[in-house]
């Protein structure tokens, strides 16, 4: 679905945002638009995603998940294999390209995690623009290997100290810098949040999962997939994946992060826990006290440490177009074991939490049934934080 | 006419322009909030902004952040904001302007807010993060009960915006002086005096000025050029600084020298 024209799915979304963004957002929606036009753009765009990110990425049959699980045919998307290791350079690709298009010449984006960071911090080497990192301190000290990732690919990365130091407070940053830097600076907001046009423009270029598992599928099966599942933390992947099976009898599962579990506050799980407010530009599910300040929000995956969640996923919730669950830290850590010892492959934190989810998920399904996981991410960068934690045991 | 009509409406036959000081309610609490709100009222301001914390302010500089930050550690919400202001109406007239992010408004209702605020002699309202795009409801229910709600225009706004955000204002419109959030700055865009003259053929409504004021000569230098300056972060940080009574009075010292030269020169 399209947003209306001031950017509400539903009730959600909007641009809730200083009047001095204002011009940049309806700037940055007339140049999507004119882009979504042009043929041009789209040969550009596509042209990067294969010789250069390595699309499409493949749709795997993981055999032995499947036989360990012991009910659907469990189909990997393997976003960890797109270049930088996440799914996350489909969108700084795509709006990458629109940057420049529009003439700026800075990017600035925020990460929690570290994948968008490197994943806009490669983006803007390969088109030679100046770029800022926005990282909470202490996702710094958790994703030691990103920051130095960053750093290499020649971007600056901004130590933020505000609030809870994470993933929020980042954004909080970014925006700042934005409001200040507004005229030749381009803010890649790297989920499906934030004030309209980002949650549209960032749907569609993560689309590309979706597509390509739909027609993958279709190649080698003739059917659509029972259930897609994937994290959800902002939610693009998630948003990637699902947004083109829409019309499609397929049911899509987000699993958000339940952290400490979900009866200690401790945790990220903004759909499944949280009520409906304003943070970062959008009308959204929130983290928030009764007075509507926002709480921190706690995982063991940082790239899921977020106390909001994309509009058009509240407005899937709201719908009932979509369902969301939750998993804990725990749960994540299984589920990362899991994948590494069934299928030889380490799954970033994030998307351990879908994985995690389909031990609960499989005894609904039979072995005739196909549900797709999006793998988004390599778990690479989470290996010594998973040491820690193993080893302490 | 509302209470900040009549104000603008008294200096601009005297020949002067209105000071808005700024100060987050509840920093270092509410109590010194109130004798800090009389002593900035006594000592020559026209208008008093007072700031409800908020946990993501994402318009404000480091200074007001931590403000913020001070005012919510003893759990400050709008609702003692609003009572403060109530008790400073019993002591002052002083045109009382809240400034607050949307969300904590949402959350409290934007119908009660609006009744509440009037109710306890709030005069209007400014919320940064709510551009006219999403701002209809907000504007309707303040509007009903008496309450302006205050609007914001930026250097990046254009003239159209500008035009529209002047019709939709109510007792003066908001003019931000830089691109870039709050906090004292020693030099001012070179730009900004002539914006403001552009602004203020765009719209009818009286102009204050905003973000980045912070001493008696860069308030001297935009006095032609406005009917308001607001001083906010300048302020905020001798708050932060706080040490009894001693402070109290150099916070006077300092909206009396804000003042100065905002009043008819001979």
């Amino acid at each position: 679905m399209q947003p209306d024209r001031r950017g509400h799915f539903g009730k959600f979304g909007g641009r809730f945002v200083p009047e001095t963004l204002m011009p940049a957002l309806l700037e940055l929606e007339e140049a999507y638009k004119r882009i979504t036009r042009s043929p041009e753009f789209h040969q550009e765009l596509a042209w990067y995603l294969k010789e250069y990110v390595g699309r499409p990425t493949p749709l795997y049959l993981a055999r032995q998940l499947t036989e360990t699980l012991g009910g659907p045919q469990i189909y990997l998307k393997r976003e960890d294999l797109a270049h930088t290791g996440a799914h996350k350079i489909n969108n700084t690709m795509g709006q990458g390209l629109l940057a420049k298009r529009m003439g700026k010449r800075r990017l600035i984006a925020e990460t929690g995690a570290g994948q968008h960071g490197v994943a806009t911090a490669t983006v803007a080497a390969l088109l030679g623009l100046e770029c800022d990192i926005f990282m909470g301190t202490e996702d710094i000290r958790r994703q030691r290997l990103n920051v130095m990732r960053m750093k290499l690919l020649g971007s600056r990365v901004v130590p933020v100290e505000s609030g809870s130091c994470t993933l929020k407070d980042a954004m909080n940053e970014a925006i700042r810098d934005w409001v200040t830097n507004v005229r030749h600076t381009y803010y890649v907001i790297g989920s499906v949040a934030g004030p309209h046009p980002y949650p549209m423009l960032v749907r569609d270029f993560q689309a590309v999962i979706g597509k390509e598992a739909r027609a993958q599928l279709r190649r080698r099966t003739g059917r659509l997939p029972d259930a897609l599942v994937a994290c959800v933390g902002g939610g693009s992947n998630a948003m990637g994946l699902f947004h083109p099976f829409l019309k499609d009898p397929v049911r899509f599962i987000g699993v958000e992060a339940a952290g400490h579990g979900l009866p200690t506050g401790c945790h990220s799980a903004t759909l499944v826990a949280g009520t409906v407010g304003v943070l970062h530009g959008a009308l959204s599910y929130l983290l928030q006290n009764p007075w509507g300040n926002i709480c921190e929000a706690h995982s063991l995956a940082p790239g899921l440490d977020y106390p909001g969640v994309g509009p058009e996923h509240a407005y899937f919730k709201e719908t009932g177009r979509a369902e969301y669950v939750a998993v804990t830290d725990d749960e994540a850590l299984e589920g990362f074991k899991l994948l590494a010892r069934t299928e030889g492959i380490l799954p970033a934190l994030e998307s351990a939490h879908a994985i995690a989810y389909l031990s609960k998920l499989a005894p609904e399904y039979s072995a005739k049934d196909i549900i797709i996981v999006n793998l988004s991410g390599r778990g690479d960068k989470d290996v010594e934080a998973v040491a820690e934690i193993l080893e302490g045991e | 006419m509302t209470r900040i009509d009549r104000v603008f409406r008294r200096l601009k036959a005297k020949g002067e322009k209105a000071l808005i000081p700024f100060i987050t309610a509840g920093d270092p609490d509410l109590e010194t909030s109130r004798r800090i709100a009389l002593e900035i009222a006594a000592r020559g301001a026209d208008l008093l902004e007072l700031g409800i914390p908020f946990s993501d302010p994402l318009a404000d500089g480091p200074t007001i952040q931590a403000a913020s930050n001070r005012a919510l550690k003893h759990d400050v919400h709008l609702e003692d904001v609003l009572k403060l202001a109530g008790k400073l109406r019993a002591d002052t007239d002083i045109p009382l302007v809240l400034m607050g992010y949307y969300n904590p408004i949402l959350q409290y209702g934007l119908e009660r807010t609006a009744k509440e605020a009037a109710r306890q002699g709030v005069c209007g309202f400014i919320i940064p993060d709510l551009p006219l795009e999403e701002a209809g409801a907000w504007r309707a229910a303040a509007i009903k009960t008496g309450l302006a709600p205050i609007f914001l225009a930026a250097p990046t706004s254009g003239p159209e915006r500008i035009k529209k955000l002047g019709q939709l204002t109510k007792g003066f419109l908001y003019y931000v002086s830089l691109t870039g959030i709050t906090g004292a700055r020693t030099a001012l865009p070179p730009e900004l005096a002539q914006e403001l003259e552009d602004v203020r053929r765009l719209v009818r409504c009286p102009v204050a000025v905003g973000f980045g004021i912070s001493t008696p000569e860069q308030v001297r230098d935009l006095s032609p050029y406005v009917d308001g300056v607001v001083v906010g972060s300048a302020i905020v940080q001798k708050v932060a600084n706080y040490a009894g009574e001693s402070t109290i009075k150099e916070i006077g010292d300092f909206i009396a020298a804000l003042k100065a030269p905002l009043r008819r020169q001979p």
